[in-house]
């Protein structure tokens, strides 16, 4: 495939052929530019605010009062005998990280248009590098959630961290493949299909209600449980909270069998954006 | 040992034209649909002549280009718009892939089709260098070596931890372009970015140009501004109609391109311009610029004598007190700046009967600097305007030697600018070419 140092020559420009067309390497020579990217993203965002990087802890904060305050206090959902406000907490920043992901990346072609018609770098470079802003994010929300974890933790007998805590940072690399996976294969297709980009908005809000992010699923009744199964992100939020928590409805095999799907995402967005890429200037 | 750097192989580029598809999934969906029934696609144009369509909507910006650039070459590349320029250069950076063919480098390439790309107008000027360096190629410890040149090339060193978004466009142009300047890449492809900041800046432009080109770099680059193709570029390639037609020498080129512009002949028509001032009893037909012998010259060299030929009918009367002008508007500024004038210097007045002539001026030393003037062509009976035609054609002035010498010329020696011209009126077309209105 890559012949790109044949007979002495640095670098070949051919027409857009075959499928599997990616350069891993090259995404490495550009860190820097992956850096400067999630460094923008992140400097970018608070300039001229008040509250600068606080809004990241505002909008899970808020959105979690709401939820305790609708789903369980008017609702009475059951939260596995958790604190509310702390099951609810959990399931909103695992699953804030996956859908800021999958929204910003799969914007990538259209909204970098101008960028990416002038000047060649690596595209992956983008998603990529708002994938890892957003892991910024989701670091400080993380702290966020640790801070209640361990005041519910010191102060009832509910919670049992268990040794699989030692798994997250694999937790959150899944969520972010997810995100970013996902992410890019709708941002290829919106290249030659717009209207996805409406579907995104609010496609990913439905999502958030057949994954167990305001309900446990062991409340799901047995002849629902199939779309769970289907649902990656329904392991990544159980797996995230039975390893804060200590309760959920999580097995190793399933566990395994998102991953492996996750990977099957990653791998096909990866090929695809690296097929559209090529000549999407030609179609945006 | 010159080494070829860059190797372009029967590139082909292909674009369709017009709608590429129906841009919505759910539409595709519903033709998808149709034709697993075997039904008509619902989306089809109502003529049904689909495929017909299809092949008349594809359109080949790039034929079968093929050339090789040597180490250290700057080659200029030229054409009309539409020709395929910027094409080849988003192929050659790598925007957007051939449809066939092939392009081998040597060495590190970079682009430069717009200044400032990816500048984020909330960070500072210091932070877009960083930024816009890393777009560009350029990784963070390169930059910081370089960073405090930058900043004094594009002399904004007292706003530089200010955000670009309360920048000038000049100041904001000005650190785009510095930040490019600084690349030095092993090849640079350049597309018309020179075209910024003011005269000063540009020249330092150029300058810079000059000085990357001089350090053994290769460049591609890309302009409408023949001087600047002539003096940066010692090999020019001319595009047209998405094929390569000429290479060699730039001066070649460059005058075989503007011949082609102007038609070979260079005589320019003036017959069918519907845009004029005045009555109906004279019209301009056309205007010519010729040689001592009478032949037809696409451009005038810079100190070469020179007749300036425009020739009218009289449809009426026998106009009297004729005063024939020509005015010369500067391309680039767009300033109008003198004038050619048959009754200055003389007072000459003309009168004529009806049928065609022929106005000569005669213009012994050309003393326009090298360049593109648009002419305004004015034909004036005592206060009455017979006819006018603004912005009728341009007058290319190539380059050429003004003084015999290079030595301080005497005083007097020269003639002042437009003062030493004769003008004289002649029946008939010269040339013999009949053009009726």
């Amino acid at each position: 495939m890559d012949k790109v140092t044949e007979r002495g020559w640095d670098k070949v420009i051919r027409p857009r052929n075959g499928w599997f067309d990616i350069h891993p390497a090259e995404i490495w020579r550009y860190r820097d530019l992956i850096g400067l990217f999630v460094w923008r993203d992140f400097v970018s965002i608070y300039k001229q605010t008040i509250l600068g990087p606080l809004w990241y802890v505002i909008q899970p904060l808020l959105t979690t009062l709401v939820f305790t305050v609708i789903f369980g206090k008017v609702a009475h959902l059951p939260t596995d005998g958790l604190p509310p406000f702390l099951f609810y907490l959990s399931g909103v920043i695992a699953w804030k990280y996956f859908a800021d992901c999958l929204n910003s990346t799969s914007n990538t072609f259209v909204g970098n248009a101008h960028l990416f018609g002038k000047v060649y770098f690596p595209r992956l470079t983008v998603p990529v590098s708002v994938a890892i802003s957003n892991l910024i994010a989701f670091g400080i929300q993380l702290f966020l959630f640790l801070a209640f974890f361990v005041y519910y933790w010191q102060n009832s007998s509910v919670i049992h961290p268990q040794p699989v805590l030692l798994l997250l940072p694999v937790l959150i690399l899944q969520m972010a493949a997810l995100g970013l996976g996902f992410g890019i294969i709708v941002s290829s297709m919106t290249t030659r299909y717009r209207d996805l980009t409406q579907l995104v908005g609010f496609g990913v809000q439905l999502w958030m209600y057949v994954t167990p992010v305001v309900y446990p699923a062991s409340s799901v009744p047995d002849k629902w449980r199939w779309i769970l199964a289907l649902n990656p992100m329904a392991h990544v939020v159980e797996a995230f909270r039975y390893a804060f928590l200590g309760t959920g409805f999580i097995s190793l095999q399933s566990w395994l069998i998102s991953l492996a799907t996750t990977a099957a995402v990653l791998f096909f967005g990866i090929v695809l954006f690296s097929r559209v890429e090529r000549t999407f200037m030609d179609t945006v | 040992m010159s080494d070829t750097v860059i190797q372009v192989e029967n590139l082909w580029k292909e674009y369709r034209l017009g709608v590429i598809n129906h841009h919505t999934l759910s539409r595709d969906l519903q033709s998808w649909w149709a034709g697993v029934r075997g039904k008509e696609d619902p989306n089809s144009t109502v003529d049904g002549a689909h495929a017909k369509r299809n092949a008349a909507e594809r359109f080949w910006a790039l034929q079968d280009i093929c050339f090789e650039v040597k180490q250290g070459d700057v080659l200029g590349i030229i054409g009309r718009n539409g020709a395929g320029k910027s094409t080849l250069l988003k192929v050659l950076s790598q925007v957007t892939a051939p449809t066939r063919g092939e392009v081998r480098f040597k060495g590190r390439i970079a682009s430069l089709l717009e200044v400032g790309t990816g500048f984020h107008p909330e960070l500072t000027g210091r932070e877009n260098i960083f930024l816009n360096g890393a777009i560009l190629g350029m990784s963070k410890a390169d930059i910081r070596r370089k960073i405090d040149q930058i900043i004094a090339f594009a002399e904004v060193e007292k706003f530089v931890d200010t955000p670009v978004k309360r920048y000038s466009s000049g100041m904001y142009v000005r650190l785009a372009f510095a930040v490019a300047a600084h690349l030095e890449p092993d090849i640079l492809v350049v597309d018309e970015v020179l075209a910024v900041g003011d005269a000063q800046f540009q020249k330092k432009c150029l300058a810079k140009m000059e000085d990357v080109g001089k350090q053994g770099r290769t460049i591609l680059f890309v302009s409408h501004n023949m001087a600047a193709i002539q003096s940066l570029c010692p090999r020019a390639c001319l595009l047209e109609a998405g094929k390569l037609v000429q290479m060699g020498a730039s001066g070649e080129v460059v005058s075989g391109y503007l011949g082609g512009l102007f038609s070979a002949s260079g005589l320019r028509d003036l017959s069918g311009r519907r845009d004029r001032v005045g009555g109906s009893s004279l019209r301009l037909l056309s205007f010519d610029v010729v040689d001592d012998v009478g032949a037809s010259m696409a451009d005038v060299p810079c100190g070469k004598r020179a007749r300036l030929e425009l020739r009218f009918r009289v449809l009426s009367g026998n106009p009297r007190n004729l005063r024939f002008g020509i005015s010369l508007v500067e391309k680039g500024s767009g300033r109008y700046f003198t004038e050619l004038n048959s009754y200055y210097g003389s007072a000459q007045v003309f009168s004529c009967a009806p049928g065609f002539h022929t106005f000569t001026f005669t213009v012994n030393r050309m003393p326009l600097a090298p360049g593109q003037y648009h002419l305004n062509f004015i034909v004036t009976s005592g206060l009455e305007v017979l006819d006018q035609i603004k912005d009728a054609c341009q007058l290319t002035v190539s380059d050429g030697l003004f003084y015999d010498s290079d030595q301080m010329p005497l005083p007097g020696s020269y003639p002042v600018f437009f003062t030493e011209f004769q003008c004289g009126l002649s029946e008939g077309i010269l040339g013999g070419q009949e053009i009726t209105s």
